[in-house]
């Protein structure tokens, strides 16, 4: 049950990494961090004073700013590099650029924020939120795994109606078909490719604020961060937002299973649970059913 | 084919090289004997232990630059072999008793053994999702290392071969054993390259369904490469154990292995050989100079790697090597006008 809801937070997470791929190709390993740093700028404001569902609602458009600006101004000057013809020019990075400058941006900035808020773990105080418990049946339910579990459900909804019926959608998809086509019908594909990231940022940052709440997390934490959501996307098969959030719950189940075998071995078990599907199911336990 | 064409024709040489090749190889050949003859003699024990880190970092940007530049792979788990390298070197010389000479080449080869079958599995991940693919891989490799506790758990192994030792004996024969490695890395990396293997990765690299089409063997040349390239970065982890007489698996299996080498080669020039040494000097004198400021050379580095990504893509090395080349793998058609007709450039 843990486990299952433990899913939910990975899935929220995992949803923006699979977002900015599905779109743009790229892997975007600053992921983590991201998030990381969404915790952090929650903590300040609610170290001001701020309630944290206002802090919450300043946060999540502010890394909706920072996608668009961060698209336009590294990610778009990266893939301009991508399928450039050796014989055009220079030939450099050409379609690994997008992947380095995503690393440059995590080495940077978890040192960063390590210099600036130090190695100690930190928590979002939650006034009680975190440890509130439901009781169901003979078993006690964490309040905040259970609302992590619906906003999870509720954005991969949201993100999924959005790309189904909104104009913005079908252009975005348009775009991630093929932009040169798209751009020929008047998309243009860089402030397509900026939205999709300011939307991936924004389901981010509010990842990032239930990581904070629930978790003992530093600088470094965004490495973990990371791998989970990946391994979520992986489990739950490319392409499929739904699947992600089953590849959460089983990274979860795993991983609680695991750790009640032996508290050190829950993260080991949830990587071997990976690999085994990488093995078993390359594609994935949904691969690509609801893509549209 | 009109005369003039003809004669244009008639006057192209294809080349590999030159005389700017043999003076920088010449140039290259003394720093080697240089660093070789002079240096341990002139400077401390502490700076030595530190020019032995340079090589390691040479040895791991040339390697990884075998990947990500011609194998066009980037793994970020890379790690998971230095990590592999340290730990056998520890076993090899202290377990098993092997003279060192021996133990940290064997530590190479069982960092390639270890990545023969790991390939099968990370090769069903593409792209971005191989680079993080590898990273799960190398956590994998963390977490069992620190549940045996034959290797010492969470608290790491350290190296007793060396107890009886003179100080200076020990670090003298660790700085020549580094700086033999290094060069015999970068000469067997550079043979590699000129070869027909290294033609064929070359392709790969550019286009791997063109190269496939052509007869290039393309999965059996990406494994050789993640093969060797590990390989190299065992190669690499045994010295950095051997240099610092010990492992923790929190340090040696750190993914800053990764952020190093990918720095390396990235602002050294991705694709060349040259690139990867002038990237590893310029990394080992930002650590040196800022290594005070604690992790704020780091951030810098961060920011140099995209910065240079965006700006400068082919790297530092890059921007001379239009003129340059001492290691000289592609072939290079002369007396073409320019524009003329499209020089297949295999070096890129």
């Amino acid at each position: 049950m843990q486990g299952v809801l433990l899913g939910g937070q990975y899935a929220l997470l995992a949803c923006g990494l699979s977002l900015i791929f599905g779109v743009m190709r790229i892997v975007n390993l600053a992921h983590g961090v991201l998030a990381v740093l969404a915790a952090y700028l929650t903590l300040v404001l609610v170290q001001q004073g701020l309630p944290l569902w206002l802090a919450t609602v300043v946060v999540v458009p502010l890394f909706a700013a920072l996608g668009y600006a961060v698209q336009r101004g590294l990610f778009n000057p990266a893939l301009a590099q991508v399928g450039r013809d050796p014989a055009d020019g220079p030939r450099g990075a050409g379609e690994l650029a997008p992947l380095l400058v995503s690393f440059g941006v995590a080495v940077a900035l978890t040192n960063l924020l390590q210099e600036v808020f130090s190695a100690d773990t930190r928590t979002i105080p939650t006034g009680g939120l975190a440890s509130a418990g439901l009781p169901v049946g003979s078993l006690s339910v964490g309040v905040l795994p259970l609302l992590t579990l619906a906003v999870a459900a509720s954005v991969i909804a949201t993100v999924q109606l959005l790309l189904a019926r909104t104009s913005t959608g079908r252009a975005m998809r348009a775009v991630a078909d093929d932009a040169g086509a798209a751009a020929m019908t008047g998309v243009d594909p860089r402030h397509m490719y900026a939205v999709a990231t300011a939307l991936a940022f924004a389901t981010l940052g509010l990842a990032g604020v239930f990581v904070g709440m629930s978790t003992q997390f530093s600088p470094g934490y965004g490495e973990l961060v990371l791998l989970f959501a990946f391994e979520a996307v992986i489990i739950g098969g490319l392409g499929s937002l739904w699947g992600t959030l089953a590849g959460g719950m089983v990274l979860g189940l795993a991983q609680t299973i695991g750790a009640q075998t032996d508290p050190q071995s829950g993260v080991l078990a949830g990587h071997l649970v990976f690999l085994a599907v990488l093995v078993v199911r390359p594609g994935g336990l949904m691969p690509r059913s609801v893509q549209e | 084919m009109s005369d003039a064409g003809a004669a244009r024709a008639a006057t192209r040489t294809i080349t590999r090289g030159g005389r700017g090749s043999l003076a920088g190889g010449g140039v290259l050949l003394v720093v080697v004997v240089l660093l070789a003859a002079v240096v341990p003699y002139v400077v401390t024990l502490g700076a030595l232990s530190s020019l032995v880190m340079l090589f390691a970092l040479v040895i791991l940007g040339t390697t990884w630059n075998l990947l990500a530049g011609y194998g066009g792979m980037v793994s970020v788990g890379q790690q998971a072999y230095v990590g592999v390298g340290g730990y056998a070197l520890i076993q090899l010389a202290d377990a098993v008793g092997a003279p060192l000479w021996l133990a940290v080449p064997a530590a190479g080869l069982v960092g390639a053994a270890i990545a023969l079958p790991t390939s099968y599995l990370v090769f069903r991940l593409a792209g971005g999702y191989f680079a993080i693919g590898t990273w799960v891989v190398a956590e994998v490799f963390r977490l069992v290392t620190m549940r045996i506790d034959g290797l010492g758990g969470g608290t790491g192994l350290s190296l007793s071969a060396f107890r009886g030792t003179d100080r200076v004996e020990r670090v003298a024969f660790v700085y020549w054993f580094a700086l033999a490695l290094m060069v015999a890395v970068v000469l067997g990396t550079y043979l590699l390259m000129r070869s027909r293997v290294g033609l064929g990765l070359t392709a790969i690299r550019d286009d791997r369904v063109a190269a496939s089409s052509l007869g290039v063997a393309v999965d059996r040349g990406r494994r050789l490469v993640y093969v060797a390239g590990s390989g190299g970065a065992a190669l690499a982890g045994a010295l950095v154990a051997l240099s610092t007489l010990g492992v923790t698996p929190g340090s040696i299996y750190s993914v800053s292995w990764t952020a190093a080498m990918i720095f390396i080669v990235v602002v050294g020039g991705i694709g060349t050989i040259e690139g990867p040494l002038v990237g590893a000097v310029l990394y080992w004198a930002l650590q040196q100079a800022l290594a005070p400021l604690g992790t704020w050379y780091l951030v810098v580095l961060g920011a140099v790697a995209v910065a240079v990504v965006l700006l400068a893509p082919r790297g530092l090395w890059g921007l001379v090597a239009g003129r340059y080349q001492l290691f000289p793998t592609g072939y290079r058609v002369r007396g073409v006008p320019p524009g003329a007709a499209v020089a297949p450039r295999a070096d890129g």
